[in-house]
């Protein structure tokens, strides 16, 4: 007798509670369609973990959970921004991601070609950043006790250069440097949402940075202190954190920091700021002011850092405080969010 | 951005910076309120203070509806929300706002309570249509400028013969406001704030139009300048503010002309008053009752009225004694004069209203202002 005996219904079919139950179903749905998407050698071996090899050097372990909504949107969907995500998270220790895990609680009802189209999603966003899914797991819960899948990851990488960002690195005189427009991620999400919907052609930035850290790792060494990707609470949020982390004060100049005018124009309308929207594809560096102007450069060479800035500089203060002098001429703090701005970004 | 960075250009308000400079006389002060919290946001936001000589004071206003919404109008809706067959529909920056003993929207959500976000009035119709067997109330709030789209939505629901959607109307009017800062005693009696002119109201204009201010500059005999929300529109009107008190006139002037008239928009007007009509009074946090400063539906609307639908009882809330705010939206006090200012009153955890949105008073300036108190403290 063969394992399964009929085919899942990609185009028709839709998940229900047996697929989460432990028997035939789900082995089912995992090697008919998560393996097809993003199987490799370890996954084949059907273990319920998997061991890997780690060459010389520290290892670097992320976890991230994936709530987004809607799932799909422009630019991307949850599997890929879960690739993006814990990927990103690896890479801004300046270390270079191997494996992830991927666990999917899934709500009964959910269709099978969605779920085909965000595995293959993870299977492509994997493949491109030269990583591996090596171990996962699913869980279906009853309708309406899940907004239709969520996500959990695990990821590992190793550093092999001795590198040691943190973000208790940042020094007075220290360069900010940003590595494109920021609010992308943010936008793309509205434009989609239900109650929100407008016409834009923002996409979302989601991407794996790994390849551009290892750029401007070449190009800074040593004279890079920490790097951050400046997910939910945007630009602003990630600042403040290093602010307080480091004990000093940043000071912006607004007129450097680029955003794209749809972003603009479409926070302008909901009354947000870009400083303040995630970003999925974007990362701040301080890095020493004698390596600024060279990693700079290699930001600017790097197809995901063409828009690159350097924005401002890290300065002495007792507060703490993120100071912008405004486009206008004015001076402003640039504060941490109060409640949420948008909820469900990533 | 076509038709916003135009009107935020560096050069032009340097120039018209070094104008306020030179024709500000340095031997007197120019205190002007500017009434709106979209004004009190572009200041703070766009750094204006910075570029305004040391004379010249901007107060700021009680224009921010959420900041002067009683605790009780608060409270009233929490326990609305908290009835098993209502949707409560929300503009979200109503979600914090402190009611009495630490309760909040926010927190009647959590409990359980159905309340839901709209960006629009017309959200929350379509949420009544699609929940026919539950009663949706819409929490209409703000001035003139939010009124218009409240009445609209009532007539788009009686249109649409829905039995299910209510309003609990808390819309304030401008003028009467502005009346009863004039009229109060720190202003008339005691001298304790001086107001020299009004940087008058931007989208409110555009709906009444600047004939409703002509009180304050007969009367009262204060310059008013209806003023755009962008940056170099304020400093234009400020310079005219200036000028007026220079020349010892007080009128009402339009800098705002792109927009405003003297009539103001008359579909929206006749739309507002064929559906609400005003209250004898109503309370405002920080101004205590003000007559004929609030609207309600008019009798023949009566079944689209929540208070009455739901015999909601008047509920009125005693302010945390040592919350300043009711000072501070009249003018008498500064942010930082408030002891709970920053220590336990702070955006995330607001004890008094002006914290509560981006457009109060106290949370523009915790929010891109407060760097200048430790500047200041430190040059004294």
């Amino acid at each position: 007798m063969k394992a399964h005996q009929r085919k899942l219904d990609i185009k028709n079919g839709c998940i229900d509670l047996s697929h989460g139950s432990g028997g035939r179903a789900m082995s089912q749905l995992i090697s008919g369609l998560f393996h097809e998407a993003f199987g490799n050698e370890w996954l084949a071996r059907g273990n319920d973990q998997s061991a890997f090899d780690v060459g010389g050097g520290r290892m670097v372990m992320t976890t991230d959970g994936y709530v987004v909504s809607p799932l799909f949107f422009p630019g991307g969907n949850i599997g890929s921004l879960a690739v993006h995500g814990t990927v990103n998270d690896i890479a801004m220790a300046g270390a270079r991601p191997l494996y992830l895990s991927a666990s999917f609680i899934i709500e009964e009802g959910f269709r099978f070609s969605d779920l085909k189209r965000i595995a293959e999603s993870i299977g492509e966003a994997a493949r491109v950043a030269g990583v591996y899914i090596i171990t996962g797991d699913t869980k279906v819960v009853e309708r309406g006790k899940a907004d239709g899948l969520y996500i959990s990851t695990a990821g590992v990488g190793v550093l092999t250069d001795g590198l040691d960002l943190s973000a208790e690195k940042a020094r007075v005189g220290d360069r900010v440097l940003i590595s494109g427009t920021l609010g992308d991620h943010g936008v793309a999400i509205m434009s989609k949402r239900q109650n929100l919907a407008f016409e834009t052609d923002v996409v979302s930035d989601s991407a794996s940075l790994h390849d551009l850290v290892a750029e401007m790792v070449a190009a800074g060494r040593k004279g890079i202190r920490l790097m951050r990707d400046p997910t939910r609470g945007g630009f602003a949020a990630t600042l403040n954190e290093i602010a307080h982390q480091s004990g000093v004060g940043f000071r912006l100049q607004e007129e450097t920091i680029p955003v794209k005018p749809a972003v603009a124009a479409a926070c302008e309308l909901l009354g947000l700021d870009p400083l303040y929207v995630a970003n999925e594809g974007k990362l701040v560096a301080i890095v020493s002011p004698d390596v600024a102007e060279g990693v700079l450069a290699a930001m600017k060479a790097h197809p995901l850092g063409r828009d690159s800035a350097d924005v401002g500089e890290a300065v002495a203060d007792d507060h703490h405080f993120v100071q912008m002098t405004t486009s206008f001429g004015g001076g402003r703090i640039v504060d941490w969010l109060s409640g949420e701005q948008l909820p469900r970004i990533c | 951005m076509k038709y916003a960075d135009e009107f935020r250009d560096k050069e032009i308000a340097l120039g018209l910076a070094k104008a306020i400079r030179s024709e500000a006389d340095s031997q007197r002060p120019y205190r002007f309120m500017e009434f709106c919290g979209g004004h009190t946001h572009a200041i703070s936001r766009y750094g204006l203070e910075d570029m305004l000589p040391k004379n010249v004071r901007m107060i700021h206003g009680p224009g921010c509806p959420v900041c002067v919404l009683p605790a009780g109008r608060i409270d009233m809706a929490i326990r609305l929300a908290e009835r098993p067959e209502v949707i409560l529909c929300i503009y979200g920056d109503l979600m914090r706002v402190p009611g009495s003993q630490g309760a909040s929207l926010l927190k009647a959500k959590a409990r359980g309570g159905d309340i839901r976000m709209v960006y629009s009035t017309v959200d929350a119709i379509r949420i009544a249509e699609q929940n026919l067997e539950r009663e949706v109330v819409f929490f209409a709030i703000g001035f003139e400028t939010t009124t218009p789209p409240t009445a609209v939505v009532i007539r788009l629901a009686e249109k649409k013969r829905l039995g299910n959607f209510t309003v609990f109307c808390n819309h304030v009017l401008t003028p009467p406001a502005m009346q009863n800062i004039l009229e109060s005693p720190d202003i008339r009696n005691i001298g304790r704030v001086e107001i020299d002119g009004f940087v008058g109201p931007a989208h409110v204009s555009i709906v009444i139009g600047t004939e409703p201010y002509e009180f304050c500059a007969e009367e009262f005999g204060r310059p008013v300048v209806i003023s755009g929300f962008e940056p170099l529109d304020m400093m234009q009107a400020i310079l005219m503010l200036v000028r007026q008190v220079n020349e010892h006139r007080h009128q009402v002037e339009n800098q705002y002309s792109r927009a405003v008239t003297r009539e103001g928009n008359l579909r929206a007007k006749e739309e507002v008053s064929d559906i609400l009509e005003p209250r004898d009074q109503f309370e405002w946090r920080g101004l205590g009752l003000v007559p004929y400063s609030g609207l309600k539906l008019k009798r023949t609307y009566a079944r689209f009225d929540a208070e009455i639908r739901f015999g909601m009882n008047e509920l009125r809330v005693a302010d945390n004694p040592a919350c300043e705010c009711g000072m501070i939206l009249r003018g008498v006090k500064k942010p930082v004069d408030c002891k709970l200012f920053g220590t336990v009153c702070m955006p995330e955890t607001p004890m008094g209203s002006c914290m509560v949105s981006c457009e109060g008073a106290c949370a523009a300036h915790w929010t891109y202002g407060r760097f200048r108190d430790h500047q200041q403290r430190r040059a004294s």
